[in-house]
């Protein structure tokens, strides 16, 4: 049983979440009910000609067979974004955890990414993996690996899964740091004198025990992955080779942004928030039952 | 306060300051000029406030082409547009379905009182801005043509004549045959491949990029770049990528970079290159005109613009649109068009700029320089006028997407060209229903 709230008062409650509710009015709802006005319109890039055209934007959507193409190649790109991140994240956090001296500097370090706009983290790998100037692209070939995210659809996927983590990764980081700083030392010091392993140690306390931290960030992750890498892969690939890199939200982006195309743009981002709340409702139904809080 | 004396100064100095800034009429220009051609535009900005009291042009870099043209129509929509806008001559069709947004340059001219000939405009560059009732819309301010860019050091280490570059597409292969031969890892590559590739490519060829004279002719335009001779030039392109003597470098102006760089030794691309070649290029540097198939009667024929022209938006106050035609009429000056020519290797203006730098002994001074030129000045045809698309932005990218699968060695040429086709078309079906109305 919660207990009840100490407030006296019916509208004190109501004033203090006041703020945050005009927050996510003015800049979630306001846009979202926007979005859906405007995916049944078919307006010119200037606003001139606005015609109500109903469901057609959603019509030609879905009957572009590259769109749905592009639903699998969402899939692949969102799975290994917080799969890559949280995974790589969570090594470095139990690490970062057991570091004694300079553990300041290697946190610092790893935070540091998140500063970086994610069109500034896109360049960055690009610049490492360019050819001919680039870094990592020079040793591969050395390697006699030779790269090339121009037209091989697997090298431009791993290039913008590999910016996409690294910019999402200290977020991750700071998060499984919190989590794993908050587990009481006691627990882990018991099943020390037991005997058990370090690895049984992790998987049977510690990984449990982070078992709400991780579900937050699985969510948090997916939705990073499914809204805000437009710009990662604008900056890298223009969704090319072909349409190997083209996720749902670039699309979004390109054809509101590049082409102009207002109603077709905001029916898929209505198609893409459609997918995103399901994906949320599905991962608290499922994932959560597994979760200890 | 201590200095109640020099605090009075600065204030009577900042009224008269501010006195005399509100006395001049500012006009925003949003451009996407960066690195050497921004300092061009902005050198004129300087020059054409200096030489008058009355206006002041404020030049703003907005980021690439798409990218200003996103953020003009944003403000546009939010009340506040910019009173002149550059826009690529792929918006050129978005622009003139815009009635209401902006306000046509011939109409500005006249108004202004300023005297205004659109006969003094070179035809090839100021015929893709005019209505089909002859009025002028924007004002060409930067207009290129794809050329033939080649590496002189490097033909030299090929074995190749250094001033003979590869007029045909046979011997662009031979020669990159030679370049590879020599060691070279990139012989040939290209960008706008669609720009270069296609649209050049038909009015070179004399034939159509897509039907009612590549839309000139009207909204119900539908794309045919699927002929044998199309075919047989991508599958050229194919091979020769097969073979390593061909080397995409991505989309856009991608390849540029690696032209100018020296990483490629031949590259089709925008006339307006020279300026960078000529400023960061470490090689001799030559131009040649954009390669041909020597059997097809009629080739070779004229190119297609590309580049940008600049664009008057509505709503904005009678002394702010004479302040936009008393700029159009000092950009087009012989001697600025001349010089602006000269440095950028953007297509002259004017017909007298051309002909003042051919007299000025520039073009013998830096041979190739007139090859944008000549390819441009010449009688047009029905079918070589130039291609103005609505949604073209979306085209080019479908052209992108289809023939990276060619590159990649999955699609067959003529495979590809359909089904850029028919996803092209569904873009311009799109433009004529939602601009019929």
């Amino acid at each position: 049983m919660q207990p009840r709230s100490p407030f006296r008062s019916a509208w004190l409650p109501w004033a203090l979440i006041a703020p945050q509710m005009g927050v996510i009015l003015v800049f979630f709802f306001w846009p979202a009910g926007q979005a859906l006005y405007q995916s049944v319109l078919q307006q010119d890039a200037f606003g001139g000609a606005v015609e109500f055209v109903g469901l057609e934007n959603f019509r030609r959507l879905f009957a572009d067979a590259s769109y749905l193409e592009s639903f699998q190649t969402t899939a692949l790109f969102s799975a290994l974004v917080a799969g890559l991140g949280l995974g790589l994240a969570l090594l470095l956090a139990v690490a970062a955890n057991r570091v004694v001296r300079g553990a300041l500097l290697y946190k610092t370090l790893l935070i540091w990414p998140y500063a970086v706009a994610p069109v500034v983290a896109g360049v960055l790998w690009l610049m490492l993996f360019a050819s001919p100037y680039g870094v990592i692209a020079y040793l591969l070939r050395l390697m006699g690996l030779p790269w090339d995210h121009v037209l091989n659809g697997h090298h431009a996927m791993a290039l913008v899964v590999m910016a996409a983590v690294w910019k999402q990764i200290s977020y991750n980081f700071l998060f499984f740091l919190a989590g794993l700083q908050a587990i009481p030392r006691s627990l882990i010091e018991a099943a020390a004198i037991d005997g058990a392993s370090p690895w049984r140690r992790f998987w049977t306390i510690v990984f449990p025990l982070l078992s709400p931290t991780t579900f937050f960030l699985l969510v948090v992750n997916m939705v990073y992955a499914f809204f805000d890498t437009f710009a990662i892969v604008d900056a890298t690939t223009h969704g090319g080779p072909g349409k190997d890199t083209a996720i749902l939200v670039y699309k979004v982006y390109y054809d509101g942004f590049k082409a102009m195309d207002m109603g077709g743009s905001a029916a898929q981002s209505v198609v893409l928030m459609g997918v995103v709340i399901a994906l949320t409702v599905l991962q608290f139904k499922w994932v959560e039952k597994r979760v200890h809080y | 306060m201590k200095y109640p004396l020099r605090a009075l100064a600065l204030a009577i100095s900042t009224c008269l300051y501010l006195g005399a800034a509100q006395a001049q009429t500012e006009i925003q220009w949003w451009h996407s000029m960066g690195g050497a051609l921004g300092e061009w535009v902005n050198d004129l900005a300087k020059d054409f406030n200096a030489g008058q009291k009355d206006y002041r042009i404020v030049p703003t870099f907005k980021g690439s082409y798409d990218e200003s043209m996103a953020a003009a129509i944003a403000a546009y929509r939010a009340g506040n547009a910019p009173h002149v806008l550059q826009v690529f001559e792929v918006g050129t069709a978005t622009m003139m379905a815009a009635k209401g947004a902006i306000k046509p340059v011939g109409e500005i001219m006249r108004d202004s009182g300023l005297a205004f000939d659109p006969a003094a405009y070179v035809p090839a560059v100021a015929g893709y801005y005019t209505a089909p009732n002859g009025q002028m819309l924007s004002f060409p301010f930067n207009s290129s043509t794809p050329v033939f860019h080649y590496n002189k050091d490097a033909f030299k280490a090929a074995g190749l004549d250094p001033n003979k570059p590869p007029t045909t597409w046979p011997e662009v292969a031979l020669a990159a045959g030679k370049l590879k031969a020599s060691g070279h890892k990139c012989p040939f590559t290209t960008s706008w491949i669609s720009w270069t590739q296609l649209e050049s490519f038909s009015a070179w060829h004399n034939v159509l990029f897509a039907s009612k004279n590549n839309g000139f002719g009207g909204l119900d335009t539908r794309l045919v770049f699927n002929t044998p001779l199309h075919v047989r030039h991508i599958e050229n392109l194919a091979n020769m990528a097969q073979s390593g003597l061909f080397v995409y470098k991505g989309r856009g102006n991608a390849a540029d970079a690696t032209f100018v760089s020296g990483e490629c030794a031949m590259a089709t691309g925008s006339s307006a290159l020279y300026g960078s070649v000529t400023r960061a290029g470490k090689f001799a540097y030559g131009i040649g005109t954009l390669p041909y198939y020597p059997d097809v009667p009629g080739a070779p024929q004229n190119t297609v613009i590309g580049g940008a022209s600049l664009w008057a938006m509505s709503g904005k106050k009678p002394v702010e649109y004479k302040g936009i035609a008393a700029f159009f009429s000092y950009l087009s000056q012989p001697e600025v068009a001349a010089a602006s020519h000269q440095r950028t290797g953007y297509l002259p203006v004017t017909k007298a700029s051309f002909e003042l730098t051919d007299k000025s002994g520039f073009y013998k001074k830096n041979p190739g320089t007139d090859v944008s030129v000549t390819q441009m000045i010449r009688k047009t045809t029905d079918k070589s006028r130039g291609v103005r698309l609505g949604n073209f932005v979306q085209i080019r990218t479908i052209i992108d997407e289809e023939l990276e699968g060619v590159w990649q060695g999955k699609k067959a040429a003529k495979q590809a060209l359909d089904e850029a086709i028919r996803r092209g078309n569904e873009q311009l079906e799109r433009f004529e229903k939602a601009n019929k109305s």
